[in-house]
């Protein structure tokens, strides 16, 4: 657990001495406070558009660290040959590739605290109770953990370029899992049908994890739902570190 | 008492650039390094030194072969826990100061915070980089580097320290230190074992070496084994005129004076008695044993030619 931690704390130490995370967070907090002049220049309820603008930038913006950090996070240890001297000290594998998944959860959820804080303040100011979207920001945060073992995973046997591109298209296949269903229905050959029942199986159902809409109009979120999405998202999320632990455990560093 | 790496027929290929090809790394290795030794794995570039290295630590998997660590496989986190490494040419997170470097090296040993800063302030102190402790490992020379990176290999006491080409990049006095340090690791018990294609500072230090090429093993065992304790040839510097009837090899010295190189002791008498009779002086006599470095290169030749000829 220690060495698991050390992992974690140097990842999330390498990520807040990275420029790029301060002008993401800079971008998105500028989002959030200029969703109130958005909302006066459009027609509709004023706080309905901060609430809408502003999960969208915990989201989005959350979405690029976790795709920007995690798909360099291995690759750079292997790349600088810094994973040398890490993995000749008394660390297994499975506790590196743990330990910077953990390091990268800590950047997310650090950054969707302030992000997300700063949504439920805008809200709040605007003499609305905030707390409805709290149930969203955490399952944003689900979501993220899910898109962050995905970048740790292509990480961990691939470039940056092709991981980026392989997380990207895992979040958006994510997002429209539902339509393979819609597909299966219309394709003709059985092979065809498998194969929609398969990635409909195996790919994150990350609508699941998006209750942003319901947030923002106020249609509260039952517990069960919450709970069931959140251990969804979590198991998923455990399930490909798993596998990326697997994976990183047949390199090797020539 | 038995010992703390034993290596037995290793062996290890590389695949060509797009699967195509292969390239033997190390062919059949077989060494073992006792305690309390400095044993050093020599060899000049790409004769697979590194690449047994890394076997060592379980960074790559042998095709064929056995490697063990105090007994137990490299993977062996409890193996591992008893060693310092230090990569060659190291590069290490440069966003941290040497001592948050050292502390994450601490922590992932296991040390509690009160260890932690006592060895942290004893290693940096030890190589040398005293007043340096809160600069960001960015702003450190290739030198310091090594510096602190030595520091990062011997912090937790370890019982085997793993070097891989210590001396490269630094200069005389950073060299002089290193092997001083390795010296000094070797008087409180520890084994070192290290690669090297630096002879002079390896013959300084090791008590036995291994000598590699291509793969290969060439020559191993303690270096007087290796080396004949016996003067090989002497060299007589003349100043004024050197008899013709003198054997051996004549150079002129830059201060207008010979160098005589004599093939043996014997040769000695009759060669000074001929130069003071013909008015010659004496400046000096230098017995010369074959140096690591001789030994090096007739292994080299010997497995180039054996190469040529198979």
């Amino acid at each position: 657990m220690r060495a698991i931690a050390a992992v974690a704390l140097n990842t999330f130490r390498e990520a807040i001495r990275d420029r790029v995370l301060y002008l993401i967070l800079a971008v998105a907090l500028a989002v959030v406070g200029g969703s109130r002049f958005v909302a006066m220049l459009t027609v509709g309820s004023e706080v309905k558009i901060v609430k809408d603008l502003g999960l969208a930038a915990v989201s989005i913006f959350g979405l690029l660290i976790a795709v920007f950090v995690g798909v360099s996070l291995v690759s750079k240890e292997i790349e600088r040959r810094t994973v040398f001297t890490l993995l000749a000290q008394p660390v297994a594998r499975w506790q590196f590739i743990a330990g910077k998944y953990a390091g990268l959860l800590l950047v997310l959820a650090a950054n969707v605290v302030l992000v997300g804080g700063a949504v439920l303040a805008a809200v709040a100011l605007m003499g609305e109770s905030p707390l409805a979207l709290v149930p969203a920001i955490v399952l944003i945060l689900v979501e993220l953990s899910v898109v962050a073992a995905f970048s740790v995973l292509f990480s961990s046997f691939t470039n940056p370029i092709l991981a980026a591109v392989g997380t990207v298209a895992v979040y958006v296949a994510g997002h429209l899992s539902w339509s393979f269903d819609l597909l299966r229905k219309r394709v003709a050959t059985a092979a065809a049908r498998t194969l929609c029942d398969v990635l409909h199986a195996v790919l994150p159902n990350l609508d699941r994890l998006d209750v942003k809409a319901d947030a923002v109009h106020g249609v509260a979120i039952p517990a069960g739902t919450f709970a069931a999405a959140a251990a969804y998202g979590a198991f998923y999320a455990i399930a490909v570190v798993v596998l990326a632990c697997i994976v990183f455990e047949r390199r090797e560093f020539a | 008492m038995p010992p703390v790496i034993e290596i037995r027929n290793l062996r290890k290929s590389f695949r060509g650039h797009l699967g195509i090809g292969s390239h033997l790394a190390v062919d059949d290795l077989s060494l073992s390094v006792q305690p309390g030794e400095i044993y050093g794995l020599l060899g000049p570039n790409g004769a697979g030194k590194t690449t047994t290295l890394k076997m060592l630590l379980g960074l790559v998997r042998p095709d064929a072969g056995t490697v063990t660590l105090f007994g137990r496989p490299p993977r062996d986190v409890a193996a591992r826990r008893r060693l310092g490494f230090l990569p060659e040419n190291p590069y290490f997170y440069d966003y941290l100061t040497a001592v948050e470097f050292l502390d994450l090296y601490g922590r992932l040993h296991g040390l509690d915070a009160g260890e932690r800063r006592g060895r942290i302030d004893r290693a940096i102190e030890r190589v040398g980089l005293k007043g340096r402790e809160k600069t960001p490992l960015r702003k450190f020379s290739k030198g310091m580097v090594q510096r602190v990176g030595l520091a990062q290999a011997i912090q937790h006491d370890p019982e085997l320290v793993i070097l891989d080409e210590p001396m490269s990049g630094l200069d005389p006095v950073g060299r002089r230190e290193v092997r001083d340090l390795i010296l000094t690791l070797k008087a409180q018990g520890k084994t070192i074992f290290f690669s090297s294609h630096i002879l002079q500072d390896a013959e300084m230090v090791c008590d036995r070496v291994a000598i590699l090429f291509k793969g290969k093993l060439r020559a191993v065992g303690r270096l007087d084994d290796l080396m004949s304790p016996e003067a090989k040839w002497v060299e007589v510097t003349v100043k004024g005129s050197v008899p013709s009837g003198i054997g051996g090899e004549r150079r002129e010295n830059p201060d207008g004076s010979t160098l005589l190189v004599l093939p043996g002791f014997d040769a000695l008498a009759p060669a000074v008695a001929a130069i003071t009779a013909a008015g010659g002086t004496i400046a000096g006599v230098w017995p010369r044993r074959e140096s690591l470095e001789d030994l090096f290169l007739r292994e080299i030749g010997r497995a180039q030619v054996e190469e040529r000829v198979s």
